[in-house]
């Protein structure tokens, strides 16, 4: 059953990918316009449209790059450091 | 109405020293019935809150086993929830000892929990690691062994730091009761104390034991490991240092750097531990916040956490269990083979990573908001970020490149990989029902909170519309980078560096100068003792021969001659001569002892 529905999803993977274009769309219009930000923590959460999704996106961009970076910088090496 | 007092642990241990008597068909009924007697134990418990099994030790000491008040009687409910889920994970190992030192295990970590006073709490605080040990060396992994050993020492320092602070605690206030410490007026044993909690917390710099050990644990042994251990953990600091502000640092701290490693790490159990020190670093930090509502937010989590990350280690160790591969590059695109771990994984996945109706969205909101409430805006911001890399990692990245994505597989693994035993299911499915019930059916979680007058309502719109923007763009940021986070047959080098290759420094100094030592006291020895035993034994010798035996031959020599003699005037062959004289050497002596 869910190998079916996963394979049934791969094979419209277009549609798929549509159709959640549009409902990431319709969230955000719906965080900018109908939600109440009255009780927003702090003032750029109430401010600024869409806070969160700018946030999200600056922190996985931030996250990702700093950790290709930090594991470059030697931290990653080899399986057989230990020598085990 | 007088409660009648069995500590929990004892029915685990006692049940534990049991089992090798009991044979199959009994014995898998057996090994489910004494985890429930223990749950419904706790429970029992839980509704006749006090103070039990206090007893006087050694003249002066209290020792209370039992202390059942709001903040145990959530962390016992939850350990004794999970012992019964994770014996039945491991209903199909047929080695009693495996299942002797889980339970000992958990013994440990319920003592923990219900002790009023440090001595109980070493006690049951050292059984713990003693008994965990055993879990990672049962495995029979290259580097299990090893890995066991550093657990155990790392375990044992981190015991003689809290030995320390509370032996030093006591020759200052002459005080063992393990409660609430005083911020105000910290000394050096405060700061101990906290350190030896912090290392059972693997709270950064005393966390790399974790990642370490649980990758190396028994399958079924990791399962166990990860509850227990760090949320015990979780609940001293809780019960000792609540509002210690320097618990939010770290555990901010401790919340980063276990998701940048998490996304770096290729093992699927390390990334888990590491994705264990980033949620217990919400715990840590909820703790150091110290309001009603973070001490809540911390119980919760916890709560919530041990389920959906012994869900994570479960479905792990199925992937593990059946193609014994535990490496991102050694896996991948295995979803029509194993669909329901597959399942299952996601459940927990979606549970850590804080979807709406699952676990996580309704408790690591509390300590958010909690830390936004009580105006740490960076603290807040940052622990939000950490949830973002936590979806990316647990959610997307570890099923991404286990069950889909490109095919690393080898034909052996590919042709191993199915989905395991039912029992293994089965308790799979009972901790996804949780996790689903925890987020979907609030009273069941939130009124076991130790703190019922301050309330929290994760269902409203705001943090829907949080939530949802953050899952929704975590996704198309992880669409377009996820190449970034793709396997790579690496190790990141961690603080472990340190001990690790200390301890190669030191095998270097026992192999060289210690070696080189010992050599030469060994020649020095030879040259010098040797010769000196040699001759005084030669010495010895020639006395024994001419002097001592000289001695006792020629007394021998002596004594055969008189012999001679006697028998010759004795013994003459006439038995009636030789009768006379004995009786008659008889009566002599009879007579002198009358008369004499």
């Amino acid at each position: 059953m869910i190998v079916n529905l996963i394979d049934y999803l791969k094979e419209r993977l277009r549609t798929v990918k549509l159709l959640s274009g549009i409902a990431v769309a319709i969230m955000v219009v719906w965080t900018v316009v109908g939600v109440d930000t009255h009780h927003a923590h702090t003032w750029m959460e109430a401010h600024i449209p869409g806070f969160w999704s700018i946030f999200t996106l600056l922190s996985c961009i931030v996250l990702i790059f700093f950790v290709r970076w930090f594991g470059k910088s030697g931290i990653m090496t080899r399986e057989d450091y230990y020598g085990d | 109405m007088e409660t009648n007092f069995i500590h929990p642990s004892l029915i685990l241990i006692i049940g534990a020293l049991l089992l090798p008597l009991v044979k199959e068909p009994f014995r898998k009924i057996y090994l489910c019935v004494v985890p429930l007697v223990t749950f419904l134990n706790v429970l029992y418990l839980n509704w006749h809150p006090g103070t039990y099994g206090v007893v006087t030790f050694m003249g002066d000491w209290t020792l209370t086993f039992g202390r059942v008040d709001n903040l145990s009687m959530i962390f016992a409910f939850i350990m004794s929830l999970m012992a019964i889920i994770g014996t039945v994970y491991g209903l199909h190992v047929k080695d009693d000892v495996q299942h002797i030192a889980a339970w000992f295990y958990v013994s440990g970590s319920l003592g923990v929990i219900y002790s009023g006073d440090y001595l109980v709490l070493f006690l049951f605080w050292e059984l713990m690691a003693f008994a965990s040990t055993f879990l990672i060396w049962f495995n029979k992994d290259a580097g299990s062994l090893a890995a066991g050993y550093r657990y155990l020492l790392v375990h044992t320092f981190g015991g003689v730091l809290l030995l320390l602070g509370f032996v030093l605690r006591y020759q200052t206030t002459g005080d063992l009761s393990f409660v609430q410490l005083d911020e105000q007026n910290t000394q050096l044993f405060t700061w101990l104390i906290m350190a030896g909690l912090m290392l059972n917390a693997a709270v950064p710099p005393l966390h790399s034991w974790l990642p370490d050990a649980y990758s190396k644990a028994t399958v079924t042994g990791a399962v166990f490991m990860c509850a227990f251990t760090t949320k015990t953990a979780v609940y001293t600091l809780a019960r000792a240092f609540a509002g210690f502000e320097i618990l939010i640092v770290l555990g901010v701290i401790m919340a980063i750097y276990g998701i940048i490693y998490a996304m770096m790490e290729n093992d699927i159990r390390r990334l888990l531990g590491w994705e264990i020190v980033s949620q217990v670093g919400y715990m840590v930090a909820g703790v150091g916040i110290g309001t009603a509502l973070a001490i809540n937010g911390t119980c919760a989590h916890a709560f919530a956490h041990i389920l959906y990350k012994g869900l994570l280690f479960m479905a792990a160790g199925a992937v593990i269990h059946a193609t014994g591969k535990s490496k991102f590059t050694d896996l991948g695109g295995l979803y029509r083979k194993m669909p329901n771990t597959l399942f299952f994984l996601v459940i927990g996945g979606i549970s850590v990573s804080a979807f709406p109706f699952f676990s996580g969205f309704v408790s690591k909101s509390m300590i958010i908001t909690a830390s936004f409430e009580s105006h740490l805006m960076v603290a807040g911001f940052l622990l939000t970020m950490v949830s973002i890399g936590t979806f990316l990692v647990a959610g997307l990245r570890l099923p991404y490149l286990i069950f889909f994505g490109d095919d690393r597989c080898s034909q052996e693994t590919k042709d191993a990989a199915v989905d395991p035993p039912w029992n293994m299911h089965m308790a799979m499915a009972a901790a996804a029902f949780l996790c689903l019930l925890i987020g979907s059916y609030l009273p069941f979680l939130y009124n076991m909170l130790p703190y019922q007058e301050a309330t929290y309502h994760p269902y409203s719109g705001y943090h829907l519309s949080e939530t949802l923007q953050i899952l929704a763009f975590t996704a198309v940021a992880f669409i377009f980078l996820k190449d970034k986070l793709g396997a790579r047959p690496t190790i990141s080098l961690d603080l472990d560096w340190f001990y690790r290759l200390g301890g190669r420094g030191f095998l270097w100094l026992a192999t060289n100068p210690i070696q080189w030592l010992d050599t030469a006291w060994g020649t020095a020895y030879r040259v010098v003792g040797l010769y000196t035993l040699m001759t005084t034994a030669k010495f010895s010798a020639w006395f024994d021969w001419h002097g001592i035996d000289g001695v006792v031959d020629g007394s021998a020599g002596c004594v055969k001659a008189i012999g001679q003699r006697v028998a010759l005037v004795f013994q003459r062959g006439h038995i009636q001569q030789t009768i006379y004289y004995s009786i008659t050497f008889a009566a002599i002596l009879l007579i002198s002892y009358v008369w004499l």
